[in-house]
């Protein structure tokens, strides 16, 4: 993963709340193939039911509170990096949003009254620092994980197998009925919907 | 299951915990000192959107295809499985979790197969979801597997990877929140109307970072697949997830099915169950009370789920930009009531309302009446086809006028081609009425089965209960 450490650039706005991941990226584009190594990106689909002024050639995003909440789809951050969008700004955040853009690099920052102002933008992860276009400079929180991981461009997979040994004796240790009992009473289903009582 | 240490205070007494508590704990390998922890994860469920989750796995094995479990549902055509896929993109990612799942020895529910389904319905009906595991899947609606009082939640494409390489995940422990709901349902009034009630007191993100368990009488006397369709939702109130504690009705429903524990193995998990329930005591971090007996048929009026009102309602006044926009989005004027508004289509289905029990709802109402709009019935699973026809509720279904499908998620997000058209107006029983969900410029009104099924026969969005 590409590690995030400093970025200046352009930043774009879109002042609204709630702004789900089906805006973001609309379903109808998750089956689109993505290999960025083929050219195959998801760029194009970034916003695409949306008016976002700007977005082409930005690299920040400052955006309303609650962004990408909604369905759990990857997708709308990939849309986001193709597009080269490595930061969103928010005053909050979908929970799965923000874990998914960790893992791909993409900083999510937390401040609750950002300047809803495009144009050039500074962020320094390591300090913690980002500056807008009005020259106003703000601190920001990020959870020490997800910086660590973010500056490191670590490969989550890799990192957690290092851990295999306490994994396999766990797994060892949990209890049988947890184990996936192979099919037994196939007849289950035809018995079940003879049973009108079961059903009504 | 070993008690762990740190729930032992310094009396040596127990501290009272949650269920969530106690799931956590006993999946817990390891907790790093940033606060997240590594999972055991007991269950993975794959579909065809997991694409790009294989992907990201390269060249490295699958860890565990034993407990992983692939099902075809988000690009499944409605009609006949004689039929040829007849886009090529989606007939190509139909293909491609069929190859994956052969490629990493992981058991699929392939569009021919007897279990097909959506995933959500599909694999609790094969006794695969189970009291007090954790079970995960590319898909937020994952939620609805806490139902049978498991750790279910969903997860994005890069932690599908994760999960297949490891059988792990690292999670950040979220907080517990307790919804009680007091009372008795009304008649008509449904666990639909349960959780859009709630969604609407609490906002889309009332419950963010928080696993909501769902308690008191109006709960515990839902049957298993009410219990799906209020666990289901929890993500659209913003929760990680949802739950309800096992109890006889969960035990009953699990017994016997193809997967479930037999003999010896159901009565250790018995033994575990029934210590699974939150104990007496235990701390939420939030609490949220709810009059069961004060609830109402409800249904939606903007974009976000949390737009909803009981269908005794009036559209809310245009006093915010975003009620603004909700509005013009949705075709409809400030103040106008509720029951009544116009509906070119229906759409009764998904992994909310999908169940038997969902479309025995909708049928009692359809029964000897006629649909004056056109509407597609689309059961969550082949098994919940099965059993309707046994029950000939498709019969109850074609003579209103009504399309019956094959099973998968259809128009709960149109991925298939089931599209709502620009413009028209919905009454679906899915989960969703974000802007271009069913279709770009759709106008989605969420609403329980029975809801949908009055507004097929009136053409309208109507109070079932007078209808009934
Ligand atoms: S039915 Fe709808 S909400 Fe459920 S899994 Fe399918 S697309 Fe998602």
């Amino acid at each position: 993963m590409t590690p995030f450490t400093t970025l200046s650039g352009r930043a774009c706005v879109l002042a609204q709340d709630n702004v789900d991941t089906d805006q973001i990226l609309p379903a109808r584009f998750l089956r689109k193939p993505r290999d960025r190594a083929k050219g195959q990106d998801y760029a194009a689909y970034l916003f695409h039911d949306l008016e976002v002024p700007g977005v082409a050639g930005a690299s920040v995003l400052i955006a309303g509170a609650n962004f990408g909440c909604g369905s759990s789809r990857e997708g709308a951050v990939y849309a986001l990096i193709d597009a080269g969008i490595t930061c969103v700004v928010a005053p909050s955040f979908g929970d799965i949003f923000a874990a998914n853009a960790v893992r791909n690099g993409l900083l999510t920052v937390v401040l609750a009254d950002a300047p809803m102002i495009g144009g050039d933008v500074w962020v320094d992860l390591p300090a913690q620092r980002i500056g807008f276009a009005d020259q106003s400079v703000r601190d920001f929180a990020i959870d020490p994980a997800r910086k660590h991981q973010l500056v490191e461009g670590l490969d989550e997979i890799g990192l957690t197998l290092t851990h295999a040994d306490a994994i396999t004796r766990h797994a060892r240790d949990m209890p049988a009925w947890l184990q996936v009992a192979p099919p037994t009473n196939k007849s289950f289903f035809a018995s079940f919907f003879s049973k009108k009582e079961v059903l009504s | 299951m070993a008690i762990p240490l740190k729930s032992l205070n310094v009396s040596g007494m127990m501290t009272p915990r949650t269920m969530f508590e106690k799931i956590w704990s006993t999946h817990e390998i390891l907790s790093s000192p940033d606060g997240t922890s590594l999972l055991w994860i007991d269950r993975h469920l794959v579909h065809e959107g997991s694409f790009h989750g294989f992907a990201k796995l390269g060249d490295r094995p699958v860890s565990r295809p034993d407990l992983t479990f692939a099902v075809a549902d988000h690009y499944v055509p409605s009609h006949a499985r004689s039929l040829p896929i007849g886009d090529a993109e989606a007939a190509g990612l139909v293909a491609k979790l069929a190859e994956n799942a052969a490629r990493h020895g992981i058991t699929h529910f392939g569009l021919h197969d007897p279990r097909q389904g959506i995933v959500h319905v599909t694999v609790p009906e094969q006794g695969l979801t189970l009291p007090g595991l954790t079970l995960v899947c590319g898909d937020s609606h994952t939620s609805t597997h806490g139902a049978f009082g498991a750790l279910a939640f969903g997860i994005g494409a890069s932690e599908v990877s994760h999960v297949l390489a490891t059988q792990t995940l690292w999670q950040r422990r979220p907080r517990n929140m307790r919804i009680f709901v007091s009372g008795a349902l009304g008649p008509h009034v449904t666990a639909k109307d349960v959780i859009l009630a709630i969604i609407g007191r609490i906002g889309t993100a009332g419950a963010v970072g928080h696993v909501i368990e769902y308690a008191g009488p109006a709960i515990t006397s839902l049957g298993m697949e009410a219990r799906m369709t209020l666990c289901n939702m929890s993500i659209e109130a913003g929760a990680r997830a949802g739950m309800v504690a096992p109890d006889e009705t969960t035990f009953a429903w699990l017994q016997n099915r193809p997967h479930a524990p037999q003999g010896a193995l159901w009565e250790a998990a018995m033994a575990a169950w029934q210590a699974l329930p939150s104990d007496d005591g235990a701390v939420f971090d939030t609490e949220l009370h709810l009059a069961g007996d004060a609830l109402a048929p409800m249904v939606t009026w903007g974009t976000s789920p949390q737009a909803c009102l009981p269908v005794t309602g009036h559209v809310p006044a245009a006093d915010t930009a975003e009620i603004r926009d909700q509005l013009a989005y949705m075709g409809l004027s400030a103040g106008a009531k509720l029951d009544g508004i116009a509906v070119d289509q229906v759409f009764i289905g998904s992994c909310t309302n999908g169940r038997l029990q969902d479309l025995q709802d909708a049928a009692a109402v359809l029964r000897g009446r006629r649909a004056v709009v056109p509407g597609l019935v689309v059961p969550g699973s082949m098994a919940v086809r099965e059993a309707a026809e046994a029950l000939g509720l498709d019969t109850v279904f074609t003579q209103a006028g009504l399309t019956w499908g094959m099973p998968g998620c259809s128009m709960c997000v149109g991925t298939n081609g089931d599209l709502v058209a620009p413009g028209a107006r919905c009454a679906a029983t899915s989960n969703r009425n974000f802007v271009g969900r069913q279709g770009p410029g759709a106008r989605t009104h969420l609403m329980s089965p029975a809801m949908a099924a009055a507004a097929a026969v009136t053409g309208r969005i109507t109070d079932v209960r007078r209808l009934a």
